[in-house]
């Protein structure tokens, strides 16, 4: 395994303006109890992902507290990333033969990365399947092991997860994003949400003029609504049923389509579902198809700012965190009602939920004729992230873990 | 200024949302879950709720009559499961035994509603409570302002809304140490008058320091109702 240096450093005081100083006195409060004891993150990727994300902001965070953490990254060669990857579409519920070979694979990498550091935390908590087979190393039950599962296993490939399960239930505790996502298992399981960075570059305040910049960059027009979907080109989050219900809104409401996402150059699916989103869009100057490069995040946080209302219209998701940036932003939401949207899209209080195109046509034909109701919704939105999704909130739920393990024992 | 030999020591209470194993997609599987989880998943989809939801003060009062009435749509269920006061209960039984109450009349008057499929499943989920001093403490009227002012929302909602159980009497914990330890009764009556369901936690707050600065004001007329951290 390789320990990561966090890239980025914030320090914890800059988060009193946005939580306030009553928080962060609570953060401190909950700290004290844990002062000098030891924390362990592994996870399987120190760049890219959501999980190297949050460890980026939650590791320094966590040290400012006066926690002794580190954040190691599991090793693997090709072979084993291959199965794990593997394992991770089968645990989201594609079809897949595993081979016992694959096993062997996933079980002698586990053992390499055991003999190479001490593991002896006293939390350490092992993020998704590809280390959990790291519980091996656990001595004697002297320290607190927590498994923490970012993906959907609602659904999951019943061998895979019969394998993945003899390690799991070896932890003391399990932690999903949903309750849905939940196991039958021996141990705890909870909850904890994914969290977005109020102060990263995708999320903090941006000048009027940089947004006006990124605007008129992609020809998008200042003065007019604009309805925005942010995400991958990528038929789960069905581009094409959003282009539809833009076109029932567009016979009410003079409106255009901006349809960001990331680059689709090394995802053939992707590049196909691009394909097929600009042919649909053909003719329509009012609705911008725009690839991002595979960073940008100054360019979706003012995509986000500049929109009217912001969609989701996803057929499938795992947590959906372009929801909670929006929200943060104070935007009126429109979303499915799929995996973690109604956590945070909570129908009439923080946004509007829709179970198919015409629905979501209809909600957004509904905010835009009631522009009072549409702020009210994105003010309230904006309070359930700071309550609920902010990295702060995570910090504190994984404080509260140790202090509950603790008393545990 | 009275000063007591028991000062109030604030708290703060974090929780961590444990994922149970029942669920409900009808509402004979809601009934069936409100029957048999625990206390933890009662507080937890009622009491712990509001606390984290406590910036919406319309129409939103508990996770059941929210899933009610999103996903199992029944609009006059929900209504009444939402009607329920969480100020009216000192104990769990009384809170379970009434939302039961409320769900198995419906499903007896509307039989035809209560096996209907909702849109989304309902988890039945409990809170994990740790409760850690903040730090901060008051022996008197001014000391109990200047740490009620400093308080996070946690903090607040752990002495101000679930303290109830914890007392098992219709009170909190604020009003509990105004009455018995300084002998404020009126000041504690009104503190627990305040209304949690249309004021955000902010706005109960800030609605207690007035108060709490009316009675300063008669105990000490040169006082300006300031806390000392805002002079």
């Amino acid at each position: 395994m390789i320990p990561v240096q966090t890239a980025s450093r914030i320090p914890l005081d800059d988060y009193a303006a946005v939580i306030g100083a009553a928080e962060l006195a609570e953060l401190r409060a909950l700290a004290k109890p844990l002062l000098g004891r030891s924390v362990e993150m592994i996870n399987s990727t120190a760049v890219g992902g959501g999980v190297a994300e949050i460890l980026n902001r939650l590791v320094p965070l966590a040290e400012e507290l006066g926690l002794p953490i580190r954040w190691e990254v599991m090793t693997g060669g090709e072979d084993f990333f291959e199965v794990t990857k593997s394992f991770h579409n089968a645990l989201h519920g594609a079809p897949y033969h595993p081979q016992e070979r694959d096993f062997a694979i996933f079980r002698d990498y586990t053992e390499r990365n055991l003999h190479r550091f001490p593991l002896d935390a006293e939390f350490v908590v092992v993020h998704d399947p590809q280390p959990a087979g790291l519980i091996g190393a656990r001595p004697k039950a002297h320290n607190h092991w927590a498994w923490r599962c970012h993906i959907d296993l609602s659904h999951p490939h019943r061998a895979v997860w019969e394998f993945l399960e003899t390690y799991v239930s070896q932890y003391d505790a399990a932690i999903f994003s949903s309750p849905e996502f939940a196991r039958q298992l021996p141990v705890p399981q909870y909850l904890f949400y994914p969290a977005i960075d109020p102060l990263s570059e995708k999320n903090r305040d941006l000048p009027p003029e940089f947004i006006a910049d990124v605007l008129a960059r992609f020809q998008v027009d200042p003065l007019r609504p604009i309805l925005t979907q942010i995400s991958r080109f990528d038929r789960l989050k069905d581009p094409l049923g959003v282009i539809r219900a833009y076109r029932i809104v567009k016979r009410y409401f003079d409106c255009q389509l901006v349809l960001a996402g990331g680059s689709a150059s090394d995802d053939p699916e992707g590049a196909q579902v691009l394909k097929e989103v600009r042919h649909e869009a053909v003719g329509d100057e009012d609705i911008k198809v725009l690839e991002l490069p595979a960073w940008a995040p100054l360019e979706v946080n003012a995509l986000q700012r500049a929109s009217t209302i912001v969609i989701q219209k996803s057929l499938r998701e795992g947590f959906g965190l372009t929801v909670s940036e929006a929200l943060w932003k104070k935007k009126p939401v429109v979303a499915s009602a799929v995996g973690g949207i109604p956590t945070q899209v909570i129908h009439r209080h923080t946004g509007l939920l829709a179970h198919s195109v015409e629905g979501t046509a209809y909600q957004i034909r509904f905010l835009m004729s009631h522009p009072e109701i549409a702020a009210r919704l994105g003010e309230h939105g904006h309070e359930h992230v700071k309550e609920n999704f902010l990295i702060t909130q995570n910090l504190k739920r994984y404080l509260t873990l140790f202090l509950t393990l603790r008393e545990a024992k | 200024m009275i000063t007591v030999a028991t000062p109030f020591e604030f708290f703060t209470a974090a929780h961590l949302t444990r994922i149970g194993n029942l669920s409900a997609i009808t509402l004979t599987e809601l009934l069936a879950g409100l029957e048999q989880c625990s206390d933890a998943s009662i507080f937890h989809h009622t009491f712990q709720t509001l606390g984290s939801h406590h910036f919406l003060t319309e129409g939103f009062s508990n996770d059941f009559a929210q899933w009610v009435l999103a996903d199992a749509n029944r609009d006059a269920l929900a209504e009444r499961l939402a009607a329920l006061d969480i100020r009216d209960y000192s104990s769990i039984a009384a809170l379970r035994a009434d939302l039961c109450r409320l769900v198995h009349d419906f499903c007896q008057e509307h039989p035809e509603f209560a096996q209907q499929s909702a849109l989304e499943r309902f988890y039945f989920c409990e809170s994990v409570e740790v409760t850690i001093p903040f730090g901060l403490s008051a022996a008197n009227l001014d000391e109990f302002r200047e740490g009620l002012f400093r308080l996070s929302h946690a903090s607040f909602f752990f002495h101000f809304i679930s303290s109830r159980l914890r007392l098992h009497l219709r009170t909190n914990d604020f009003s509990h140490w105004l009455a018995d330890g300084l002998g404020l009764m009126t000041l504690a009556d009104t503190v627990n008058r305040i209304d949690v369901y249309t004021n955000t936690l902010d706005s109960a707050r800030a609605k207690l320091l007035r108060l709490v600065d009316r009675e300063r004001r008669k105990h000490d007329p040169g006082s300006n109702g300031e806390p000392h951290s805002a002079r």
